[in-house]
């Protein structure tokens, strides 16, 4: 069994393009060039060059020991918060504007949550020279002041989602909308391994760089290349994505996604989509999904803007409905305290994202011997005001 | 012969109007239907709203979003329509988008939509492969009539494979927008449509997006077969209200 996705843009039961014609011509000349563009020699060479000089690639694969030694396994980090622009959404940024300018696009759009993709955007639009417009939801602006700030500075124009939730999910819409009205010119850097196909395969290879390392850091590190563990936060799911990427068909390395379960899964402030989602079609793609019984898409909550997300992709509603990856939540109380002791342990302040991934110590024993590869997708700054209110600091 | 199909073969340019249902109240959809047969209209789009309509600009948008908060849900909307067939007689497609299809099981909602007599569907966001693979069969045996879109952007060879399959209209949509965004056509817009009206296709074209008032709809039946009005209407049951269904259709005729 392959747990990657099949020629027809299918993971499973999941995937497809579920797309209005409008964006038909769009979506079909990156489906049939993708591959291409990516397979390509001299795509490749700059899309390496630069994650090795602008991003700062390799991320370091860090034994933490403290950590480690608090719950007797060997915890490795995925620090992909030390790349530019403090998270693993670069990957995929630079990947895209590289396909973007050989499919001759001028004007890039984006979607943004917690602002880390639209500050990778607007970075990699700046450094190419291209025009930049990232949507972001109402209540997501007031919440990363910080990242539109960021995105202001490097030249981007941030527009606010001002329909439905006003968070990640509307900014979506608004997206795929700029999209409809403007077929031609525009390429739209989706930041997740969601919408509609090729997107979920594109962003994952893009972000594959990140188990490609893990395999031969470990290596260096431990004399093998498999963990037994690799652990993610998932929202979308692109930093799970990439982390699993290489793992995805090897079954003796186990896949664990933390899900946002906000203020408790039954709360009814939740953003626990494995456990609250039904199968249904979200933003062009069929998959798994928070939702009325009547087909409403349903208003998601975490405490982590990047997590707050009604859907999940379709490679990982595959993975939770073949049982190939464990999937846990983590409430926001969770997430925050074991972001506190990141700090503490290990001086690294984690995104309030990761610090979900990092949670699971407390739910889940695991055996001294056991190697878990943990990413660490982006780092804390853009979080301290939620961290400073929280903690009362 | 479905309605759809009949209406068509009339000799006369044809004017359909969307509306969202549940909008402006829960209630008026069989209201809005009937005044809008009474006062001429052709054809009815009846729009199932949906929390995230994807190809819709602000203002179905907004009142997808009211019709929803009315209450306005599938199993509402087939209860309101259930004895719509006892006064009305103009061809009724439904307009959703496809999750809360699919919620409802695609072959349930056929069959209630056959019951009730309704006579096509458009859902802009299911594909015309899937629909072949999957649910052609399905709406053909509940004599259901699915009509695709074509946009400026649509390639040759493509328009002629969504003719092949389409057995009704074809809804071309007049420019690169979502709903509501066009202020008239300009000569872009009419050279698209005197390319298609050229192509001399099987399936009559009617077109949608940007049609607002009597000029646009002028403008686009000259090119086509006939016309459909959406925001514009939306627009005018904000202000004005579901009484004056008949002056602001007088006004698009004349």
């Amino acid at each position: 069994m392959s747990y990657n996705i099949n020629n027809k843009g299918y993971y499973g039961d999941f995937g497809g393009a579920y797309i209005p014609e409008m964006l038909y011509p769009n979506v079909e000349e990156l489906r049939q060039n993708y591959l291409k563009v990516m397979g390509d020699p001299s795509f490749q060479k700059e899309f390496n060059q630069l994650l090795k000089d602008y991003v700062g690639r390799p991320s370091p694969l860090y034994y933490a020991k403290r950590l480690s030694e608090k719950y007797n396994s060997k915890i490795y980090l995925k620090r992909e918060d030390l790349n530019h622009t403090g998270a693993h959404k670069i990957n995929n940024t630079i990947g895209q504007i590289l396909m973007a300018q050989r499919l001759g696009k001028k004007r890039i759009i984006a979607e943004t949550g917690a602002g880390q993709h639209g500050v990778a955007t607007a970075t990699v639009c700046a450094l190419m020279g291209l025009e930049c417009i990232v949507y972001m939801g109402e209540i997501d602006i007031a919440r990363q002041a910080p990242n539109v700030a960021r995105m202001k500075m490097l030249g981007a124009k941030v527009v606010p989602a001002l329909s439905g939730s006003r968070t990640l999910k509307d900014a979506t819409n608004e997206a795929i909308r700029d999209w409809i009205n403007n077929p031609v010119d525009t390429h739209y850097i989706i930041g997740s391994v969601v919408g509609p196909h090729p997107y979920p395969d594109m962003v994952a290879r893009f972000q594959s760089v990140v188990s490609d390392e893990i395999q031969w850091q470990l290596y260096e590190l431990e004399g093998t290349t498999k963990p037994n563990y690799v652990v993610a936060c998932v929202g979308g799911g692109s930093n799970a994505a990439g982390a699993y990427y290489h793992f995805l068909d090897d079954t003796n390395v186990k896949l664990i996604a933390v899900e946002a379960a906000g203020k408790g899964i039954h709360s009814g402030e939740s953003a626990a989509t494995s456990v609250l989602g039904k199968e249904g079609i979200i933003h062009g793609s069929k998959t798994l999904l928070m939702q009325t019984n009547d087909g409403q898409i349903t208003e998601p909550y975490s405490i982590s803007a990047g997590l707050d997300y009604p859907g999940v992709g379709p490679m990982h509603a595959h993975l939770y409905k073949t049982g190939r990856a464990e999937f846990i939540s983590i409430t926001d109380d969770e997430a925050m305290n074991a972001g506190l002791e990141l700090c503490k342990l290990e001086g690294i302040i984690p995104a309030i994202e990761s610090s979900h991934a990092l949670a699971i110590f407390e739910q889940k024993k695991f055996r001294p011997k056991d190697i878990i590869v943990v990413s660490l997708s982006g780092r804390g700054d853009k979080d301290l005001d939620t961290y400073v209110k929280y903690f009362n600091l | 012969m479905n309605r759809i199909n009949k209406k068509l073969q009339e000799n006369k340019k044809l004017l359909s109007i969307y509306f969202t249902a549940g909008y402006p109240n829960l209630d008026d959809t069989a209201n809005i239907i009937q005044e809008l047969e009474k006062s001429g209209v052709d054809m009815l789009e009846i729009g199932l709203p949906f929390s995230d309509p994807l190809a819709d600009g602000p203002t179905i948008q907004a009142s997808s979003t009211q019709a929803l908060k009315n209450g306005m849900t599938t199993e509402v909307l087939f209860n309101q329509l259930k004895d719509i067939r006892k006064t009305v007689n103009i061809p009724l497609i439904i307009m959703g988008y496809f999750n809360p299809m699919l919620q409802y099981g695609v072959e349930a909602f056929c069959k209630k939509c056959a019951e009730i007599g309704i006579d096509g569907l458009i859902i802009p966001d299911l594909p015309v492969d899937v629909y072949n693979d999957h649910y052609k069969a399905i709406f053909e045996a509940h004599g259901l009539i699915n009509i695709f879109l074509i946009t400026p952007q649509t390639s040759v060879e493509r328009i002629n494979f969504i003719d092949s399959i389409s057995t009704g209209f074809i809804y071309m949509v007049s420019s690169a927008s979502v709903t509501g965004s066009s202020s008239g056509f300009g000569e872009e817009q009419t050279s698209y449509f005197k390319r298609i009206a050229d192509m001399d296709l099987k399936n009559p074209q009617i077109i949608g997006f940007g049609i607002s008032d009597n000029k646009t709809f002028t403008q686009a039946i000259q090119y086509a077969k006939g016309a459909i009005i959406g925001s514009a209407f939306i627009k005018h049951l904000t202000n004005k209200g579901v009484d004056t269904i008949g002056s602001f259709i007088q006004n698009i005729k004349n």
